[in-house]
């Protein structure tokens, strides 16, 4: 089973670079950096818009889930009562189900004019990462309840045996022994963020640019692919594959970060 | 590791790839035999006729089992090409014939006309032309300006390669490039909800979509272009100007299965399957 897994994310890389091999011969590399904007139909393929739209989009909703997360783990485990601990995981693992195409309805009908009424048109970085951050949210809560979960008890029997406070505990021992799980939940989170789309493609407005403030529209490259496939020949298809290729290099050099970073974690 | 057990389906990275490969095959010949037709039609073209196609495709296989239907895309150059070559049976063309193809034979199958639309709280109540271009390059930003109340327009415009975007840009002689969006949609159901839900919204859809959801409570209107109301009907009698015909095309007088299917096409059968594409039939 795992084998076969290997074997088709290899040949999912193997058909992205055969598909972007003719486009990436006759015009290069540098164009999808140095064109002046992205209109594949007259053959300007720049890309770096879209990376920057992507970046953002994740970053901006993992460093508000992952306190959030991290911090309704917390809560579940040594401050809720235990009622309503088990209400609350119940509501999160119910989050983490929701189809991201309900999420990004939701986020057109109601987030997005709730933004544009602060800020016209509302369709926006701000509206993307919000979204996102309620999508990665449940993701980043479980694995942080599981990690707090394997904490081994002696570890809070000896807190308690030193009288230290409820805080103390969380902050100066459970913490520092889960950190490896809490990091793992990071990073699924992230992966999911990057690739999202369906909700992504409907409340970013998907205008090509490099945002100046998080109320102006932008494109993600999931977006890209997904607006434009449908529609693309010769070039231009070519152009959307390449979108996808640098969104498995993204991908790939994030699980690599992941793993390093773990590494030295164990053996700290 | 021990929290690797609910790492396990977490961590299954959902990765889609669209398999999209066309298998190009030389058409067989079409068989000739009348009554009951068997064979291959190849159909390539234009991308905006295709999705239609192909579902009166399905629908003309399934009363004809010896019949596979294929159809590719390719834009409406290729359909040209392609029937004028005899690789393909019948091409598909977004536009009217140009004087240099009068060696062809072109049906037209349905008409696709897009509407421009408002919320219906905008108190604009039409729009010309030199508006339109202004508002979409840029120079119109305030709703003011065009006779509004005071506020930032929106500016909703189509992801590059979307047929209603060419015809779009074709009707008013914009390049794509010079337009300044501020959403960039994919289908015309997310453009009708993008401007439903903002009051200061301006884009266009094909107008089968734009009128049944104006008329199914949905908060937005179609505006007039030069005086004439943006309808299903209207675009169908000729006199909405911002409107295409959808042709099939084939090199001489079509026979045997071509025709079959051409008519069939055209007739009563697969007006249904015109609209449901929201796309408008010819009027008979």
């Amino acid at each position: 089973m795992a084998l076969l897994a290997a074997a088709i994310v290899l040949l999912i890389i193997l058909f992205l670079v055969w598909e972007t091999l003719p486009i990436l011969q006759s015009i290069g590399l540098a164009r999808f950096f140095n064109d002046s904007s992205w209109h594949p139909t007259s053959e300007e393929f720049n890309l770096l818009p879209m990376l920057w739209g992507t970046l953002l989009v994740t970053v901006g909703a993992v460093l508000i889930a992952t306190p959030l997360g991290i911090a309704s783990a917390i809560f579940c485990h040594y401050y809720a009562p235990r009622a309503i601990a088990n209400l609350y995981r119940r509501l999160v693992e119910l989050l983490a189900g929701i189809p991201s195409v309900v999420y990004g309805f939701w986020g057109l009908v109601v987030l997005v004019p709730i933004i544009g009424r602060i800020r016209p048109p509302g369709a926006s970085l701000l509206a993307g990462i919000l979204i996102l951050t309620l999508m990665i949210l449940p993701t980043i809560t479980l694995v942080a309840d599981a990690s707090l979960t394997s904490v081994p008890p002696e570890y809070l029997r000896g807190c308690a045996a030193m009288g230290l406070g409820r805080w103390a505990t969380v902050h100066g021992v459970v913490l520092p022994a889960a950190s490896s799980g809490l990091l793992t939940g990071v990073i699924l989170g992230t992966g999911r963020a990057i690739g999202e789309t369906m909700a992504v493609l409907m409340v970013c407005g998907n205008v090509v640019q490099t945002p100046k403030n998080v109320f102006e529209p932008v494109r993600t490259l999931t977006a890209n692919i997904a607006l434009e496939m449908a529609y693309a020949t010769g070039h231009h298809r070519a152009a959307l594959f390449v979108s996808g290729l640098v969104l498995m290099v993204i991908v790939f050099v994030l699980v690599i970060a992941a793993e390093l970073l773990n590494r030295g974690r164990i053996y700290v | 590791m021990k929290n690797l057990r609910i790492l396990a389906p977490l961590s299954i990275g959902a990765a889609t790839c669209l398999l999209l490969q066309s298998c190009s095959k030389p058409p067989s010949a079409a068989n000739q035999s009348a009554n009951t037709p068997q064979g291959k039609l190849v159909l390539t073209g234009s991308s905006t006729v295709a999705p239609l196609a192909s579902e009166i495709g399905k629908r003309y296989e399934a009363e004809h089992p010896g019949v596979r239907v294929d159809v590719q895309t390719g834009g409406s150059s290729r359909g040209i090409a392609d029937a004028r070559q005899r690789v393909a049976d019948i091409g598909m063309v977004s536009r009217s014939l140009k004087g240099t193809e009068k060696d062809l034979q072109a049906f037209t199958i349905a008409k696709d006309g897009i509407s421009v639309i408002i919320n219906s709280d905008n108190p604009v109540k039409s729009l010309n032309a030199r508006q339109i271009v202004d508002i979409y390059t840029d120079k119109i930003n305030n709703w003011k300006q065009v006779g509004g109340l005071d506020a930032p327009i929106t500016v909703v415009n189509k992801a590059e390669g979307r047929s209603t975007l060419e015809l779009f840009s074709e009707h008013f002689k914009l390049k794509t490039e010079d337009i300044k969006p501020d959403v960039v949609i994919g289908d015309n159901e997310q453009g009708i909800k993008t401007v439903a839900g903002n009051p200061n919204a301006v884009g266009y859809v094909s107008i089968g979509s734009g009128e049944y959801a104006a008329t199914h409570q949905t908060p937005i209107k179609l505006l007039p272009v030069a005086g004439v109301a943006a309808s299903i009907t209207n675009v169908s009698n000729g006199t909405f100007p911002i409107s295409r015909p959808l042709n099939l095309v084939t090199n001489k007088s079509p026979t045997g299965l071509t025709k079959d299917f051409i008519d069939f096409a055209r007739s009563q059968q697969a007006q249904d399957v015109v609209k449901e594409q929201y796309f408008v039939p010819v009027s008979q």
